[in-house]
């Protein structure tokens, strides 16, 4: 693989609340190649979010980035201040929300926004630049682009929205797109649709993906590789086939013994005991220790992350009943 | 309409024990008095219905599953929430065991019950989980104040829930253990029917499937008859033994869970299902989603002939003009489709 364009290491991101800091990226290491699609899943607070906020430099207070660093394209983000940001996201590095109204003003015309973004960080005329956005809402499969410029987000449908979404995060031809569950609030057909154009637009501009999702089998037809998030850390990760064929943590395989997909009809699943744990104040040690069949008292220590080859695990006694290929 | 005398016994009725006859849903525009006077001067002013369900017969056997699926605003709100007798239809009926569950816009019968997508807001913050679980079984007769606290530490713990949380209050509960209160809530009516809306959509997977075994549970102690709706179709094929999948108010196909999922009949079937990502456990597999083209037409100006035709690869002339009849295809496999065999 070529130098990643994206290198996340040791990020650390806690929320200083009165209740307690919560702890909701504790120490995540990553990189992504260009043209990459990297899958972030993760159960609900796992902090698949916060760490995309943090590649962003958008932690808002009471949170912020305690360590760690995340360079792009070699060049350090964390520290930088907000101006220098600012110049960097949307044209450099980029993200789309599971709620597209999240970019979109609902009072302005598409094609109003897009000029907007584009202005942001280049000088072009209004006729070069309704042309960019026709070519980058034709490129995420919006037909007859050029006579939708006119329009107003609620004239689109969800699955439309998303995809003008996505089109503003690429019309500077960031080189990350971090895109946080922009599927998973849109029907099935339409996500196949979205899936289907992301794929191949990383593949012709070299886009590196981050894309977080809760399911494994969305993230299983679009990835290259694959991180497990739990509790705030990566858990595991590698290519996604590998990690799911033969799973070294013991909750990536409960989650993924879970999945009715897995099962034959009308068999009980397989049930991971106890529930997700809150990150206010977690005790030192695994985080999963209290659900895990596994544990032993080595676990009331820290698991630090094992890489061997291109998979890696953050357990003292990771599965490996099968020789890795 | 003559009903069958009431009985016990499922297979004496000509119909299923859930009977669904051409029921209809359609939802008028709201206007406000001043839309209709803008309308009169010529503004434009949605004054069309929207067919929520759109003639929709159903059977279900007595102690069956069935699992109801299709995207967003197809209708299987509306349908389940008639079949439990919580919203009027516009037109058609609605039976259990030979009696209608609702007479003069009201719920009469308490065998039929229902469980929501969202546990939370189906709870009552301001009140006890005991007495959630009390209050409709209190109403109808089924427990006493006397008897109450042993009648609802059995409900709770058929749903997987310490006897012990009585006192606390819904939002002192994590998602899925106030789905459980929720579950417990149903079971307290002694329901014959459990109308299932999305119940496990808002739950994360390790939860889910905590969940997903206690529906099995109720299936194989309870006998009970589930209508479970959600648009995840690989928790429907566990759960369920027969599939209807709607498309814009209506059944498109129907049949045996296995054979729908084997051997789609409907061409919308074949895509829905076509389109769910699988896991992939295989590097050399190419994975392609062989995705629907277009999307879900207007509900307010659904096409003519066959609802389906501006998005079906196998559409011919016959499909603009003729609206193809929900028919058998092969034993107890119903489609909705010219073409289909
Ligand atoms: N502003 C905040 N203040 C305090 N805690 C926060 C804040 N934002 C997030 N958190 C906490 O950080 C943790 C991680 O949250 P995050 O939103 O990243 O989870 P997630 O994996 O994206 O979950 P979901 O799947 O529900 O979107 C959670 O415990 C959450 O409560
Ligand atoms: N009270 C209402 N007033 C007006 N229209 C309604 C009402 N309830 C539902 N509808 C419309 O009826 C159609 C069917 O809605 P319904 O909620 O039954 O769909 P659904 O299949 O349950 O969708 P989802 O998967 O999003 O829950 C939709 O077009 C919806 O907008
Ligand atoms: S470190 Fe210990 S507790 Fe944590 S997952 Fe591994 S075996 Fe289980
Ligand atoms: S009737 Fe025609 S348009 Fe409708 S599903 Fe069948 S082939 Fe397609
Ligand atoms: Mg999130
Ligand atoms: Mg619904």
């Amino acid at each position: 693989m070529s130098a990643p364009i994206l290198e996340v290491s040791d990020l650390t991101t806690h929320f200083f609340t009165r209740a307690g800091v919560v702890k909701a990226v504790d120490g995540v290491s990553f990189s992504v190649g260009a043209g990459e699609i990297v899958g972030l899943v993760g159960e609900s607070g796992s902090g698949k979010s916060v760490t995309g906020f943090s590649l962003m430099g958008l932690v808002d207070p009471p949170g912020r980035i305690v360590s760690g660093s995340v360079k792009l394209d070699g060049e350090e983000l964390v520290g930088l201040s907000w101006d220098q940001l600012r110049a960097l996201r949307g044209s450099h590095i980029a993200m789309v929300f599971q709620d597209p109204m999240a970019t979109l003003n609902p009072v302005l015309t598409i094609g109003t926004q897009m000029r907007l973004a584009i202005s942001a960080h280049d000088k072009t005329s209004r006729r070069a630049a309704d042309a960019r956005a026709a070519d980058v809402l034709t490129r995420v499969g919006i037909p007859e682009a050029r006579s939708r410029l006119g329009a107003y987000p609620h004239e689109f449908s969800g699955g439309m929205r998303q995809r003008v979404a996505i089109a503003i995060a690429l019309l500077h031809g960031s080189q990350v797109l971090v895109a946080d569950e922009p599927t998973t609030a849109l029907d099935v057909s339409i996500q196949a649709q979205i899936l289907t154009e992301m794929r191949d637009l990383a593949a012709e501009t070299g886009t590196a993906l981050v894309w977080i999702s809760h399911d494994l089998a969305t993230v299983s037809t679009l990835a290259d590789r694959l991180l497990v998030m739990y509790a705030g850390r990566i858990v595991e990760q590698g290519p996604v086939a590998s990690v799911l064929r033969d799973p070294h943590h013991p909750y990536t395989a409960g989650l993924l013994r879970s999945l009715p997909a897995t099962a034959k009809p009308g068999e009980d699943l397989f049930q991971i005991p106890g529930t997700t744990p809150s990150l206010l104040d977690p005790p030192p040690g695994c985080p999963f220790r209290p659900r895990c069949e596994h544990a032993s008292e080595l676990c009331t220590a820290d698991p630090p992350l094992e890489m061997s080859r291109d998979r890696g695990v953050r357990c003292f006694h990771p599965l490996r009943e099968m020789v890795s290929v | 309409m003559s009903l069958p005398a009431k009985s016990g016994d499922a297979s004496q009725s000509p119909h299923g024990f859930v009977h669904v006859r051409n029921v209809h849903k359609h939802f008028g525009p709201k206007l406000t008095l001043g839309d209709r006077i803008a309308a009169t001067l010529g503004a434009r002013v949605e004054t069309r219905s929207v067919r929520a369900v759109d003639g929709v017969s159903l059977d279900i056997v007595r102690g069956e599953t069935l699992g109801l699926v299709g995207e967003s605003g197809c209708g299987k709100s509306t349908l389940g929430r008639m079949v439990a007798g919580i919203l009027t239809p516009s037109s058609g009926d609605v039976a259990v065991d030979g009696a209608p569950v609702m007479a003069d816009g009201r719920k009469i019968d308490t065998r039929v019950q229902m469980i929501f997508q969202d546990p939370f807001a189906s709870l009552d913050p301001r009140m006890r989980v005991g007495d959630i679980i009390a209050e409709g079984p209190l109403a109808h007769g089924l427990t006493s104040k006397s008897e109450q606290a042993g009648y609802v530490a059995g409900y709770l713990e058929r749903a997987g829930l310490d006897a012990s949380l009585v006192r606390r209050f819904p939002h002192q509960f994590s998602g899925g253990q106030r789905q459980r209160i929720a579950i417990a809530r149903a079971l307290a009516m002694q329901p014959e029917v459990l109308v299932c809306d999305e119940p496990v959509a808002s739950l994360d997977v390790s939860i889910q499937a905590q969940i997903i075994n206690l529906f099995l549970a109720l299936q194989r102690d309870l006998g009970l008859t589930l209508i479970f709706i959600s648009h995840d179709l690989s928790v429907v094929r566990h759960l369920s033994d027969r599939v209807a999948v709607m498309y814009l108010g209506r059944i498109v196909e129907e049949g045996p869970a296995e054979q729908v999922y084997a051997t789609p009949a409907h061409p919308y079937t074949k895509g829905l299902l076509a389109s769910v990502p699988r896991l992939v456990l295989d590097e050399a597999d190419l994975v392609t989603l062989d995705a629907i083209e277009g999307e879900i037409p207007s509900p307010l100006s659904p096409p003519a002939g066959c609802n389906f035709n501006p998005r079906c690869p196998l559409a011919q002339e016959r499909c603009v003009r003729d609206d193809p009849e929900l028919r058998q295809v092969r034993s107890g496999h119903l489609a909705a489709c010219h073409f289909a065999e």
